[in-house]
């Protein structure tokens, strides 16, 4: 549904987004990180038809953003990062506008109405003020123009920004559902999120995609991923240590006493072998004799994988 | 045009002059532009001493002077607003030609200021009651000072896309009116005559309001003195569309 090509944006002598390529396809949900300025915003308003891009291309449902925009913007619900209203309309009287907008005329704006603010719950606020409602109202409520057409492709720029945690959850829930049957990109800081809610995710950093792949993907690829770790009692460090350390498939152990039972973490010679791994691990606990509390394998964590890929090299040094 | 491009313009002036009426914006402004226009015509004006069943000096040739604060305040906000509040990035992504967003705006606003207009017809009953006046030469002077405040206007449109400070806006158009006007103003033309050539007088006149309003007022409807407004009008609604563009390519 949206083809990202070889997106630059330069904003005088800054290139704020450098040859960015992607794809999202119906049934997807893309998640879109990066820390502040990295560019995410200014790939979505190329992608929204917002701003043109300086070179590269952008296709929304066979409809090239800059020769056909009309056809390609019509496919698109867009909530922008600050969720901006009109605050001098009523919730009402803003969505009938936003469906005005999108062609809807008559019985199927009143209808799109009563569905959005159903589902981004908004009922007890549809004949108030805009200016009136809190924070949390007011981004729901540009939430809602964005699906009031049911479009076949969503950006949200962070959809769960100023919510509050049951809100958070369920816009998340929302944007799962939606994805089922739409192609939708958003863009968050919150990794939980990603992982909750995502297909896929990209990371971006100084304008560049430096990381793209399923969630799964993208934790793997974190220091800790496959890293084993174990607790267990009846035997004495040293002892542990060797026979873990004797392992085919162990690489670094560390191991330490924590009151009655003894801990180890243990690296995977290779990350492919974490599986293997742990069943050794087991193995050799029951063959010494040693009571297994607790076994575990780290799957890796996306924060960390974001710091690494995202943390300019000097500030890495200095930690 | 596509009926399509008018339903997206009539859906954003619609949204715009009910913007108006919603907030206490629009009655200040109509109190305040019928007062201020009964005041300079009974008062100033001295419609009664005059003794003439005219609004030409006493009505009319005032609305230059009182459009040059009122116009400007009542469209200042029509752009820079959206900027401000960031709707603007809902508005351009909408399934529409950002030149319907300008045409609508614009319409909008200029509905309102004629509704405000229309509102002094009991200028006219009063000089209809007290003498036989030459109606074809007010409704002349009113279409000139329509036109007057939607060129006007349009400068105001242009100037509020160029800022999302509503206030900048409004002072940046009322330079550009007053310039407008004492471009032609006679007191003016009258400095100048006396050291540039009769060309340059005419040249830098030519783009005043003044004497094509002067017409109006006298009950004169020349097509020139229409085409002077329409072009001025054009101009800066193609004026707004390139800094709109410019916004959103930098």
């Amino acid at each position: 549904m949206i083809i990202v090509e070889n997106l630059v944006k330069e904003f005088g002598p800054k290139r704020a987004v450098n040859s960015v390529s992607f794809t999202v396809n119906r049934g997807e949900i893309l998640g879109f990180l990066g820390p502040n300025g990295a560019g995410k915003s200014t790939t979505m308003r190329m992608i929204t038809g917002y701003i043109p891009p300086t070179s590269g291309r952008v296709s929304v449902g066979g409809n090239d953003l800059s020769e056909n925009p009309i056809p390609a913007k019509k496919l698109i619900g867009y909530l922008p990062e600050s969720a901006p209203c009109y605050s001098d309309m009523t919730v009402h009287g803003f969505l009938s506008f936003a469906a005005e907008m999108r062609g809807m005329r008559g019985r199927t704006i009143q209808d799109a109405i009563q569905r959005v603010a159903s589902l981004c719950f908004l009922e007890g606020v549809l004949h108030q003020s805009v200016d009136t409602l809190s924070k949390g109202y007011r981004h729901r409520t540009c939430f809602a123009q964005s699906i009031i057409h049911d479009p076949e492709v969503l950006v949200l720029d962070e959809p769960t920004d100023g919510l509050d945690p049951n809100q958070k959850h369920e816009v998340r829930q929302l944007i799962k559902r939606m994805g089922e049957k739409k192609a939708i990109i958003f863009s968050t800081h919150i990794l939980e999120e990603v992982e909750a809610v995502c297909s896929r995710a990209i990371i971006i950093d100084r304008g560049t995609v430096v990381a793209n792949g399923t969630p799964a993907e993208l934790k793997a690829r974190s220091e800790n991923a496959g890293l084993v770790r174990v607790r267990i009692s009846g035997g004495t460090v040293d002892a542990v240590k060797g026979k873990l350390t004797g392992l085919m498939t162990a690489g670094r152990v560390q191991v330490q006493s924590e009151g009655a039972s003894i801990t180890a973490r243990i690296q995977p010679r290779e990350r492919a072998l974490a599986g293997e791994l742990a069943r050794a691990v087991g193995d050799a606990a029951s063959q010494s004799g040693w009571k297994l509390e607790e076994l575990h394998t780290e799957e890796g964590r996306l924060d960390e994988v974001f710091r690494s890929i995202t943390l300019p090299d000097t500030v890495k040094r200095t930690e | 045009m596509s009926s399509d491009s008018s339903r997206h313009i009539w859906t954003i002036a619609k949204r715009e002059l009910s913007g108006y009426f919603n907030s206490p914006v629009a009655y200040v402004f109509i109190v305040i532009f019928l007062l201020l226009n009964g005041f300079f015509t009974f008062m100033l004006g001295g419609f009664f001493e005059l003794g003439e069943a005219s609004l030409s000096k006493p009505f009319f040739s005032w609305h230059p002077w009182l459009y040059l604060f009122l116009v400007p305040a009542a469209g200042m906000r029509l752009w820079s607003e959206e900027r401000r509040v960031g709707t603007l990035e809902l508005l351009l992504t909408y399934p529409i030609a950002p030149w319907e967003a300008i045409l609508g705006k614009f319409i909008a606003s200029w509905i309102f200021l004629a509704i405000a207009l229309g509102l002094t017809f009991p200028v006219v009953l009063t000089v209809g009651y007290l003498g036989s006046p030459d109606l074809g030469a007010i409704l002349a002077g009113y279409l000139g000072s329509f036109l007057l405040a939607g060129a006007y206007l349009a400068v105001t449109v242009m100037t509020s896309a160029l800022t999302r400070n509503q206030v900048v806006s409004f002072i940046l158009s009322v330079v550009i009116c007053f310039f407008l006007i004492l471009a032609g103003w006679e007191p003016v033309t009258n400095l100048l005559v006396r050291w540039a050539p009769d060309t340059i007088v005419n040249l830098v006149a030519s783009f005043s309001v003044m004497p094509h309003f002067g017409n109006f007022q006298r009950g004169v409807v020349d097509l020139r003195d229409l085409l002077f407004f329409a072009s001025v009008i054009v101009f800066s609604l193609f004026g707004t569309g390139v800094i709109l563009r410019g916004l959103r390519g930098a």
